[in-house]
Protein backbone atom coordinates (compact mmCIF):
# COMPACT_ATOMS: atom_id res chain seq x y z
CA UNK A 1 0.00 0.00 0.00
CA UNK A 2 1.71 3.40 -0.86
CA UNK A 3 0.78 6.15 1.75
CA UNK A 4 2.38 9.60 2.06
CA UNK A 5 4.23 10.53 5.72
CA UNK A 6 4.56 14.43 5.61
CA UNK A 7 4.23 14.73 1.75
CA UNK A 8 6.84 11.69 1.47
CA UNK A 9 5.61 8.64 -0.35
CA UNK A 10 6.03 5.42 1.43
CA UNK A 11 5.24 1.78 0.99
CA UNK A 12 4.12 -0.29 3.74
CA UNK A 13 2.44 -3.92 4.09
CA UNK A 14 -1.03 -3.62 4.58
CA UNK A 15 -1.33 -5.56 8.01
CA UNK A 16 0.23 -2.39 9.82
CA UNK A 17 -1.29 0.01 12.10
CA UNK A 18 -1.42 3.82 11.71
CA UNK A 19 0.96 3.80 15.01
CA UNK A 20 3.03 1.03 13.93
CA UNK A 21 3.28 2.94 10.28
CA UNK A 22 4.79 6.47 12.11
CA UNK A 23 7.08 4.76 14.03
CA UNK A 24 8.75 2.78 11.22
CA UNK A 25 8.93 6.18 9.77
CA UNK A 26 10.78 7.92 12.82
CA UNK A 27 8.21 9.41 14.35
CA UNK A 28 9.06 9.47 18.39
CA UNK A 29 6.31 10.90 21.46
CA UNK A 30 5.14 13.40 21.59
CA UNK A 31 3.79 13.45 18.99
CA UNK A 32 -0.02 14.04 16.89
CA UNK A 33 -1.34 12.16 14.24
CA UNK A 34 -3.39 13.53 11.01
CA UNK A 35 -4.68 11.29 8.21
CA UNK A 36 -6.08 13.37 5.70
CA UNK A 37 -6.43 16.92 7.02
CA UNK A 38 -8.36 15.32 10.24
CA UNK A 39 -6.60 14.80 13.53
CA UNK A 40 -6.96 11.20 15.06
CA UNK A 41 -6.85 10.89 18.20
CA UNK A 42 -4.42 9.29 20.01
CA UNK A 43 -6.71 6.37 21.87
CA UNK A 44 -7.56 5.39 17.84
CA UNK A 45 -3.79 5.38 16.45
CA UNK A 46 -3.64 1.36 16.80
CA UNK A 47 -6.90 0.86 15.19
CA UNK A 48 -7.23 3.38 12.73
CA UNK A 49 -7.49 1.88 9.72
CA UNK A 50 -4.97 3.04 6.34
CA UNK A 51 -5.94 3.04 2.80
CA UNK A 52 -4.42 3.38 -0.28
CA UNK A 53 -2.49 7.03 -0.93
CA UNK A 54 -3.77 7.88 2.89
CA UNK A 55 -1.54 11.18 3.35
CA UNK A 56 -0.46 11.29 7.27
CA UNK A 57 1.04 14.12 9.09
CA UNK A 58 3.04 14.24 12.32
CA UNK A 59 2.87 16.69 14.42
CA UNK A 60 5.19 17.97 16.99
CA UNK A 61 3.65 19.50 19.92
CA UNK A 62 4.80 23.15 20.40
CA UNK A 63 4.87 24.78 24.12
CA UNK A 64 6.86 28.11 23.92
CA UNK A 65 5.83 31.49 24.23
CA UNK B 1 -23.29 46.27 31.11
CA UNK B 2 -23.02 49.08 29.08
CA UNK B 3 -25.05 50.11 26.33
CA UNK B 4 -23.40 53.39 24.49
CA UNK B 5 -19.97 54.73 23.77
CA UNK B 6 -19.01 57.78 25.07
CA UNK B 7 -17.46 60.47 22.58
CA UNK B 8 -14.34 59.80 23.77
CA UNK B 9 -14.86 55.96 22.79
CA UNK B 10 -16.36 56.99 19.52
CA UNK B 11 -13.20 59.16 18.41
CA UNK B 12 -10.80 56.10 19.71
CA UNK B 13 -12.42 53.48 18.41
CA UNK B 14 -13.73 55.07 14.70
CA UNK B 15 -11.79 52.72 12.66
CA UNK B 16 -13.48 49.32 14.17
CA UNK B 17 -16.51 52.09 14.14
CA UNK B 18 -16.65 52.03 10.39
CA UNK B 19 -16.42 48.33 9.65
CA UNK B 20 -19.87 46.76 9.08
CA UNK B 21 -18.53 43.38 11.07
CA UNK B 22 -18.04 45.65 13.98
CA UNK B 23 -19.48 49.13 13.90
CA UNK B 24 -21.07 50.78 17.18
CA UNK B 25 -23.03 47.49 17.96
CA UNK B 26 -19.30 45.24 18.28
CA UNK B 27 -17.25 48.12 20.11
CA UNK B 28 -20.12 48.34 23.01
CA UNK B 29 -19.50 44.61 23.20
CA UNK B 30 -15.75 44.59 22.91
CA UNK B 31 -16.25 47.37 25.83
CA UNK B 32 -18.57 44.57 28.10
CA UNK B 33 -16.04 41.71 27.26
CA UNK B 34 -13.27 40.30 29.26
CA UNK B 35 -9.90 38.82 28.37
CA UNK B 36 -7.75 36.75 30.63
CA UNK B 37 -4.25 36.47 29.36
CA UNK B 38 -2.25 34.16 31.00
CA UNK B 39 1.42 34.78 30.16
CA UNK B 40 3.15 38.00 29.59
CA UNK B 41 5.86 37.24 27.13
CA UNK B 42 6.04 36.89 23.69
CA UNK B 43 2.73 35.66 22.98
CA UNK B 44 1.43 37.70 25.60
CA UNK B 45 2.79 41.72 24.50
CA UNK B 46 0.91 41.55 20.93
CA UNK B 47 -1.87 40.00 22.50
CA UNK B 48 -1.93 42.57 25.32
CA UNK B 49 -1.43 45.41 23.45
CA UNK B 50 -4.04 44.52 20.29
CA UNK B 51 -6.51 43.83 23.07
CA UNK B 52 -5.80 47.17 25.13
CA UNK B 53 -6.04 49.40 21.78
CA UNK B 54 -9.36 47.25 20.45
CA UNK B 55 -10.92 48.26 23.77
CA UNK B 56 -11.52 45.58 25.55
CA UNK B 57 -13.71 46.65 28.97
CA UNK B 58 -11.29 44.34 30.85
CA UNK B 59 -8.15 42.54 30.52
CA UNK B 60 -6.60 40.19 33.20
CA UNK B 61 -2.59 39.93 33.25
CA UNK B 62 -1.20 36.82 34.76
CA UNK B 63 2.41 35.91 34.94
CA UNK B 64 4.84 35.27 37.92
CA UNK B 65 8.32 36.62 36.06
CA UNK B 66 10.09 39.39 36.08
CA UNK B 67 11.92 41.29 32.89
CA UNK B 68 15.18 40.03 31.79
CA UNK B 69 17.17 41.13 29.34
CA UNK B 70 16.45 37.94 27.07
CA UNK B 71 12.98 38.54 26.40
CA UNK B 72 13.75 42.16 24.53
CA UNK B 73 14.25 40.36 21.36
CA UNK B 74 10.78 39.39 21.13
CA UNK B 75 8.30 41.06 24.23
CA UNK B 76 7.42 43.93 22.98
CA UNK B 77 5.80 45.25 25.96
CA UNK B 78 9.16 45.60 27.33
CA UNK B 79 11.51 48.36 27.32
CA UNK B 80 15.65 48.02 28.22
CA UNK B 81 15.23 49.92 31.66
CA UNK B 82 12.16 47.24 32.38
CA UNK B 83 14.74 44.90 32.97
CA UNK B 84 14.08 43.57 36.12
CA UNK B 85 10.68 44.62 37.13
CA UNK B 86 7.52 42.26 37.33
CA UNK B 87 5.53 41.36 33.92
CA UNK B 88 2.35 41.53 34.86
CA UNK B 89 2.50 45.09 36.75
CA UNK B 90 4.89 46.05 34.30
CA UNK B 91 2.27 44.71 30.98
CA UNK B 92 -0.71 46.13 32.82
CA UNK B 93 0.97 50.02 32.69
CA UNK B 94 1.55 49.66 29.50
CA UNK B 95 -1.82 48.59 28.43
CA UNK B 96 -3.56 51.23 30.99
CA UNK B 97 -0.74 54.06 29.06
CA UNK B 98 -2.13 52.75 25.62
CA UNK B 99 -5.97 53.19 26.52
CA UNK B 100 -7.05 54.33 30.12
CA UNK B 101 -10.65 53.58 28.87
CA UNK B 102 -10.26 50.14 29.93
CA UNK B 103 -9.91 48.06 33.53
CA UNK B 104 -6.59 46.21 33.39
CA UNK B 105 -5.84 43.70 36.19
CA UNK B 106 -2.43 42.23 36.90
CA UNK B 107 -1.92 39.16 38.53
CA UNK B 108 1.57 38.31 39.71
CA UNK B 109 1.22 34.81 40.40
CA UNK B 110 1.73 31.52 38.75
CA UNK B 111 -1.49 30.28 36.97
CA UNK B 112 -1.50 27.39 39.17
CA UNK B 113 -1.81 29.50 42.41
CA UNK B 114 -3.92 32.56 41.41
CA UNK B 115 -7.54 30.86 41.96
CA UNK B 116 -8.24 30.76 38.61
CA UNK B 117 -11.66 29.69 38.26
CA UNK B 118 -12.79 32.26 40.26
CA UNK B 119 -10.64 34.97 37.77
CA UNK B 120 -11.84 33.49 34.75
CA UNK B 121 -16.06 33.68 36.15
CA UNK B 122 -17.14 36.48 34.12
CA UNK B 123 -14.24 35.48 30.98
CA UNK B 124 -15.58 36.02 27.69
CA UNK B 125 -12.49 33.61 26.99
CA UNK B 126 -8.69 32.74 27.75
CA UNK B 127 -5.86 33.07 26.12
CA UNK B 128 -3.45 30.93 26.86
CA UNK B 129 0.03 32.51 26.07
CA UNK B 130 2.64 30.58 28.32
CA UNK B 131 5.76 29.02 27.33
CA UNK B 132 5.25 25.79 29.33
CA UNK B 133 3.25 22.54 29.01
CA UNK B 134 1.79 22.12 32.76
CA UNK B 135 0.27 25.59 32.97
CA UNK B 136 -1.12 24.47 29.18
CA UNK B 137 -2.85 21.29 30.93
CA UNK B 138 -3.92 23.61 33.91
CA UNK B 139 -5.30 26.32 32.07
CA UNK B 140 -7.48 23.75 29.67
CA UNK B 141 -8.73 21.59 32.60
CA UNK B 142 -10.13 24.74 34.17
CA UNK B 143 -11.78 26.43 30.93
CA UNK B 144 -13.15 22.98 30.22
CA UNK B 145 -14.40 22.82 33.35
CA UNK B 146 -15.89 26.33 33.84
CA UNK B 147 -17.06 26.30 29.33
CA UNK B 148 -15.01 29.46 29.22
CA UNK B 149 -13.99 29.16 25.26
CA UNK B 150 -9.90 28.55 24.95
CA UNK B 151 -7.68 30.81 22.20
CA UNK B 152 -4.22 28.75 22.37
CA UNK B 153 -0.97 29.31 20.53
CA UNK B 154 2.56 28.45 20.54
CA UNK B 155 5.87 29.04 19.20
CA UNK B 156 9.31 28.25 19.31
CA UNK B 157 12.40 28.26 16.44
CA UNK B 158 10.33 29.17 13.35
CA UNK B 159 7.38 26.92 14.15
CA UNK B 160 3.92 27.97 15.48
CA UNK B 161 0.97 26.30 16.72
CA UNK B 162 -2.62 27.85 16.80
CA UNK B 163 -6.04 26.35 18.24
CA UNK B 164 -9.24 27.55 19.33
CA UNK B 165 -11.71 25.52 21.90
CA UNK B 166 -14.94 26.77 22.33
CA UNK B 167 -16.00 24.92 25.55
CA UNK B 168 -19.59 25.95 25.56
CA UNK B 169 -19.87 23.29 22.59
CA UNK B 170 -20.40 19.82 24.29
CA UNK B 171 -18.75 18.10 21.70
CA UNK B 172 -15.19 20.29 21.62
CA UNK B 173 -12.22 18.79 22.26
CA UNK B 174 -9.63 20.26 24.30
CA UNK B 175 -5.87 21.16 24.07
CA UNK B 176 -5.37 17.29 26.29
CA UNK B 177 -7.06 15.75 23.31
CA UNK B 178 -4.56 16.88 20.87
CA UNK B 179 -1.69 16.60 23.24
CA UNK B 180 -2.21 13.86 26.11
CA UNK B 181 1.31 12.90 26.34
CA UNK B 182 3.34 16.10 27.02
CA UNK B 183 3.68 15.38 31.17
CA UNK B 184 7.25 13.61 30.80
CA UNK B 185 8.09 16.66 28.55
CA UNK B 186 8.88 19.44 30.70
CA UNK B 187 12.71 19.31 29.70
CA UNK B 188 11.78 19.31 26.66
CA UNK B 189 11.75 22.46 23.55
CA UNK B 190 11.83 26.10 24.97
CA UNK B 191 12.15 29.31 23.45
CA UNK B 192 15.33 29.35 26.03
CA UNK B 193 17.22 26.57 24.91
CA UNK B 194 15.87 26.50 21.01
CA UNK B 195 15.48 30.08 20.36
CA UNK B 196 12.26 31.79 18.34
CA UNK B 197 12.10 34.33 15.72
CA UNK B 198 10.87 36.96 17.34
CA UNK B 199 8.36 38.53 14.82
CA UNK B 200 6.72 34.66 14.96
CA UNK B 201 5.35 35.77 18.26
CA UNK B 202 3.83 38.69 16.97
CA UNK B 203 1.81 36.64 14.00
CA UNK B 204 1.26 34.15 16.33
CA UNK B 205 0.00 36.65 19.53
CA UNK B 206 -1.51 38.91 17.09
CA UNK B 207 -3.74 35.79 15.71
CA UNK B 208 -4.88 35.03 19.03
CA UNK B 209 -5.67 38.46 19.71
CA UNK B 210 -7.91 39.10 16.63
CA UNK B 211 -9.58 35.63 17.26
CA UNK B 212 -11.06 36.98 20.42
CA UNK B 213 -12.00 40.55 19.06
CA UNK B 214 -13.69 38.04 16.21
CA UNK B 215 -15.32 35.73 18.85
CA UNK B 216 -16.78 38.80 20.81
CA UNK B 217 -18.29 40.74 17.54
CA UNK B 218 -19.04 37.63 15.15
CA UNK B 219 -18.86 34.55 16.82
CA UNK B 220 -20.05 32.70 14.06
CA UNK B 221 -16.65 33.81 12.09
CA UNK B 222 -14.57 31.90 14.26
CA UNK B 223 -13.07 28.71 13.23
CA UNK B 224 -13.23 26.06 16.41
CA UNK B 225 -11.51 23.00 16.74
CA UNK B 226 -8.78 23.56 14.25
CA UNK B 227 -5.21 22.98 14.44
CA UNK B 228 -3.03 25.77 12.19
CA UNK B 229 0.83 24.79 11.88
CA UNK B 230 2.97 27.61 10.54
CA UNK B 231 6.71 27.26 9.21
CA UNK B 232 8.14 30.19 8.83
CA UNK B 233 11.01 28.65 6.52
CA UNK B 234 9.38 26.56 4.74
CA UNK B 235 6.47 29.07 4.77
CA UNK B 236 3.85 26.05 4.73
CA UNK B 237 1.48 26.52 6.72
CA UNK B 238 -0.81 23.77 7.52
CA UNK B 239 -4.73 23.31 9.11
CA UNK B 240 -5.91 20.19 10.66
CA UNK B 241 -9.64 19.34 11.76
CA UNK B 242 -9.86 18.67 15.22
CA UNK B 243 -11.62 15.78 17.29
CA UNK B 244 -12.79 14.96 20.60
CA UNK B 245 -10.82 11.93 22.03
CA UNK B 246 -13.39 9.60 23.61
CA UNK B 247 -10.63 8.61 25.79
CA UNK B 248 -9.72 12.00 26.90
CA UNK B 249 -10.02 12.17 31.01
CA UNK B 250 -9.96 16.21 30.57
CA UNK B 251 -12.95 16.68 28.86
CA UNK B 252 -15.26 13.52 28.54
CA UNK B 253 -18.03 13.47 30.97
CA UNK B 254 -17.09 11.89 33.84
CA UNK B 255 -20.63 11.27 34.54
CA UNK B 256 -23.96 10.97 33.54
ZN1 LIG C 1 -10.02 16.45 25.74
Amino acid sequence: MQLKINGQTVEVTETKSLLDVVKEFGASAPFALAVNGQFVPKSQHESWNLAEQDSIEILSPVQGG
Amino acid sequence: MQDKLSDQEATRYSRHLLLSQIGEGGQIKLKNAHAVVVGAGGLGSPVCLYLAAAGVGKITIIDPDTIEVTNLQRQILYKTNHVGREKAQMAANQMQALNPLIQVQAIGKKVENCNFEQVIKDATAVLDCTDNVSSRYFINQICVQAQVPLISAAAIRGEGQFMMFNFKQQTSPCYHCVFPDLDGDEAGLNCSNAGVVGPLLGLMGSKQALEFVKYVVKPESCSFAKLTVIDIWSEQNRQFNLAADPACPVCTAPEL
